[in-house]
Order: C-alpha cells, then sequence, then structure tokens
C-alpha cells in the first residue's frame, strides 16, 4: 500500500515534470522563496515569474534558451497589451525626458513606494554625446530621431518599445516600464521627446 | 603596517578629491589600486579580524582558533581559497561567511541568527565582517579551488547556474542581465561576464573588497545583497542558500583563477 502511494508520487512528479517543469525546478522554486525576504517595496512575491520570465529564464545546457513559438507568443501578447496615449499626444518635452533618462532611482528595497522613478537609461544606453558615462548593455541612441524620422510607424514603435520592450523581444534586458508602471504616461511621453524631438541634445 | 595605511588613505583622499570627472573610472581606479598596493585599507579591517579571531567570545568565552574552515581546526592559510565547499558536520555547502556562523555558534555559542537578523556593518555582523577579511588576506595570491565532488556541491552548482538566470520583479532582471555577456558596463563601470572563466575570476577573485565610496568593507555576502537590491528584487537572507549555491556557481567557474581578495572597488 504504502509502495503504491509512493509510486503513484513518483508517477505524479514524473507527469508533472514532463509537463511543467523538471524536480530540480521545484527545487529552485523553493530555494528561491526561503531565501528572500520583504525588505520596505520589494516584497517577497516579487519572485513569483511571470510566463514572459519564465520562458526567458530556462536554460538549455546551462545557457537560457527558448523556442521561436513561445518567443512569438509571448511578443505578440506583449505587443497587444501597450496602451496607447488616448489623446493622440506621444511626444512632451525631451528636457525633462533628459532629467528621466538620468534618474536611475525607483523600485528597489531603499525607494519609497510615492517616489518619482527615473527609467536609469543612461545605466545602459549612449543618448545626449555630451554624457560621457553611459552604459553599454544597449544600443547607442544617440541620433534616434535623426536617423529615423518621426512618421506613425516610428512613432508607435517607440512608444511601444517604451512601453513595453518585449512586445519586439522576448527576452530583452530591457524592463517593460509602461506593463509594469515604472513610468507614468506623461514620463513616457518625455522620452519620447528626448529620443525623436529636432531639439533633443540626441539629435544634434 | 598602521602608518603605511594612513599615509595611503591621505593618497586616496587627495586623489578622489582632486580628480574631477574622469575620462574612464576604470583607469582612475586602476591608478588607486596602484598606490595603495602597498596598503589598502583593508589592513585595518584584517587587523582587527586577527583579533577578534583570537580573542575569547561568547557566552562560551571562547576564541575561533579552533574554527575548522576545511583544511582542518585552526587552519587559515588557504582556507578561503577552497570555499564554498560541502561539510560534513554540518551537512550543508558553505561559504566562508556560513562557516563562521557555524564555528560562532559551536565554538563561541553566539547564536547565528543574531548575526542573520543584523544590518550590514553593525554589531556582530561588523565583526563577522573583520574576520572575513582577516581570514580571505590569508590566501591571497592562491589558486581559487573549491571542490566540486561532493552531491551537495553538484546540486548547489546547478542551483546557483538557475538562480544567475532567474529572471522576476519589477524589472524582469536577473544576475545575467548585467554579467551575462562580454564588454558591458553599467554608466562607466565594467561588468564581468560571471558565466566565463576569466569573468567569474574577476568577480570571485576581487571581492570580498574594500570600496573607497562608502569606506566600507564589503564582503561576498553583502556584494550579493547589493546586486538584488539593484536587481529589484526581494532581500536575500544571510548566508541563504541561494546566496551560497550562487557563490559556488561563481567560485567553480573562477577555479583556476587567483585570489585577490581583499579587493579594492570604487
Amino acid at each position: 500500500m504504502k509502495n503504491t502511494f509512493k509510486s503513484l508520487l513518483l508517477l505524479g512528479s514524473i507527469l508533472m515534470g514532463t509537463t511543467f517543469c523538471d524536480a530540480q525546478d521545484l527545487d529552485l522554486k523553493h530555494t528561491m522563496e526561503s531565501s528572500f525576504q520583504t525588505k520596505g517595496i520589494a516584497s517577497a512575491d516579487r519572485l513569483n515569474q511571470d510566463e514572459n520570465q519564465m520562458a526567458c529564464s530556462a536554460l538549455v545546457k546551462g545557457k537560457p534558451q527558448i523556442n521561436a513559438k513561445l518567443k512569438a507568443k509571448i511578443e505578440k501578447s506583449n505587443l497587444n497589451s501597450v496602451a496607447y496615449p488616448q489623446d493622440g499626444v506621444f511626444l512632451g518635452n525631451w528636457r525633462e525626458g533628459e532629467k528621466i533618462a538620468q534618474s536611475g532611482k525607483g523600485a528597489t528595497w531603499s525607494d519609497k513606494a510615492d517616489d518619482v522613478n527615473g527609467g536609469s537609461c543612461y545605466n545602459c544606453h549612449q543618448l545626449d554625446k555630451k554624457e560621457i558615462s553611459y552604459g553599454t548593455i544597449g544600443p547607442s541612441l544617440y541620433n534616434y530621431g535623426k536617423m529615423r524620422g518621426q512618421d506613425e510607424a516610428v512613432i508607435k514603435y517607440t512608444w511601444a518599445k517604451l512601453y513595453n520592450s518585449k512586445a519586439y523581444n522576448a527576452c530583452s534586458l530591457m524592463p517593460r516600464f509602461g506593463h509594469f508602471k515604472l513610468l507614468t504616461e506623461n514620463q513616457l511621453r518625455d522620452l519620447m521627446a528626448l529620443l525623436l524631438d529636432p531639439q533633443s541634445p540626441v539629435n544634434q | 603596517m598602521l602608518k603605511s595605511v594612513l599615509i595611503s588613505l591621505t593618497v586616496l583622499v587627495l586623489a578622489v578629491g582632486g580628480t574631477s570627472r574622469a575620462q574612464s573610472t576604470g583607469d582612475e581606479i586602476a591608478k588607486y589600486r596602484e598606490m595603495l598596493a602597498d596598503g589598502n585599507p583593508s589592513e585595518l579591517f584584517e587587523a582587527a579580524g586577527e583579533e577578534l579571531w583570537l580573542k575569547p567570545a561568547g557566552p562560551n568565552a571562547q576564541s575561533l582558533a579552533k574554527c575548522d574552515l576545511g583544511l582542518g581546526p585552526g587552519v587559515v592559510d588557504g582556507a578561503f581559497a577552497q570555499l564554498p565547499r560541502f561539510f560534513k558536520d554540518t551537512q550543508r555547502v558553505q561559504d566562508l561567511e556560513s562557516r563562521l556562523l557555524t564555528c560562532m555558534q559551536n565554538l563561541q555559542g553566539i547564536d547565528s541568527q543574531s548575526v542573520i537578523g543584523e544590518e550590514f556593518g553593525r554589531g556582530l555582523r561588523k565583526n563577522m565582517e573583520a574576520i572575513v577579511a582577516y581570514v580571505v588576506t590569508h590566501s591571497k595570491g592562491m589558486k581559487i579551488n573549491p571542490p566540486l565532488i561532493h552531491p551537495k556541491e553538484r546540486e548547489f552548482y546547478a542551483l546557483g547556474q538557475k538562480a544567475f538566470y532567474y529572471r522576476a520583479g519589477p524589472m524582469d532582471f536577473s544576475c545575467a542581465s548585467c554579467h551575462g555577456a562580454p564588454n558591458q558596463r553599467i554608466r562607466l563601470q565594467d561588468l564581468p561576464e560571471i558565466s566565463t572563466p576569466q569573468g567569474a575570476a574577476l568577480a570571485w577573485g576581487t571581492w570580498p573588497a574594500y570600496r573607497v565610496s562608502s569606506g566600507e568593507f564589503w564582503t561576498m555576502q553583502r556584494r550579493l545583497s547589493d546586486c538584488f537590491r539593484q536587481q529589484r528584487f526581494p532581500s536575500p537572507v544571510y548566508t541563504s542558500d541561494v546566496t551560497i549555491a550562487l557563490s559556488v556557481f561563481m567560485a567553480q567557474n573562477a577555479k583556476g583563477g587567483i585570489v585577490q581578495t581583499p579587493g579594492l572597488k570604487r
């Protein structure tokens, strides 16, 4: 009887394993949950992955790998969830945008819930050429607007990229600023202006 | 030694104050490192740590002089270079800090929870940091050579690898977001690619370190904790399994590299 029960458990875990994830992943989940605790606004439930995060964390031979079908599905659902400005105003003030791009504040356990978040743009991208302290994880955005112009397709693409970077690349390293409400609609408008306004230092 | 440290500190203050925005932070830090090669301020922490190692403390009024860090009771030379590893007595894979907790508990009678519940840089945790400085200095220049034999060590490596690529939180970040590709930087800070032997040796081999910007000595546990803060994750519990699994992942990838701790960081 006891053995039957054991076999059933084993069978159950094999079935679970083939359908969802292998046994080691269950260990990972357990390890993560027992290893972290809520601190300030960074609550323990941040460890719970959404479908997108889970798909981009899955390893094949020790490296993350996502299959083409799942990648396309995730990109489609992200693109469909992008909220475009209802009033049709996509561009704000590039001066404000530059401040947002400079600020790396927000969403850590040492930040407050009502702090104004930054976009951390310079952490990873070159923008204004005068700012020499820029990171290289993302591509240079210097002359972004100058090279692309300002037609509707460019504007909509850029908005969606800022709002939800995974709409175009499921495992992009860039945060989903609109999707996770890291930046407000107005802040996104200001970043749009920083990228696209001909007067912006990005386009000089 | 104290004199050389003081001189170095003066040089450091002058250097920091005298340099306006550097062309490359990396170059400037390389210069500081050269200047301070004879007197890394970590020496102050190391000296305090040596005292704490030898001094009777805790409810049992015992020193740590019989602490077994993996090479036998009381052996400090080379001990850090072979950590993390599996320990038979605790049946756990342990990094330096969790192993020291075991010694404090078993030899001195100090409740591990009183260190785990403390903040970095305070109280018993501050003592721990000094002891870490003392121990790692006694592996300086040696080859990084932790074992990967026991099944638990292998299990922790696999867990660490998965944790390294685990994306979560409001910014979708994992460790690999910053440390998963070559030649990347955030602002001007160079980021080692920890999945490669060379990058792992840079990361694992140069922490713990003295941080010029804060004047603090940061252990690997503290380094990891601040990485997770910036990853927008919840706070890792001191010496929790994920921190040790990541340490195994780093140290194994770094195998064959050189222990350069205590390092000197911006």
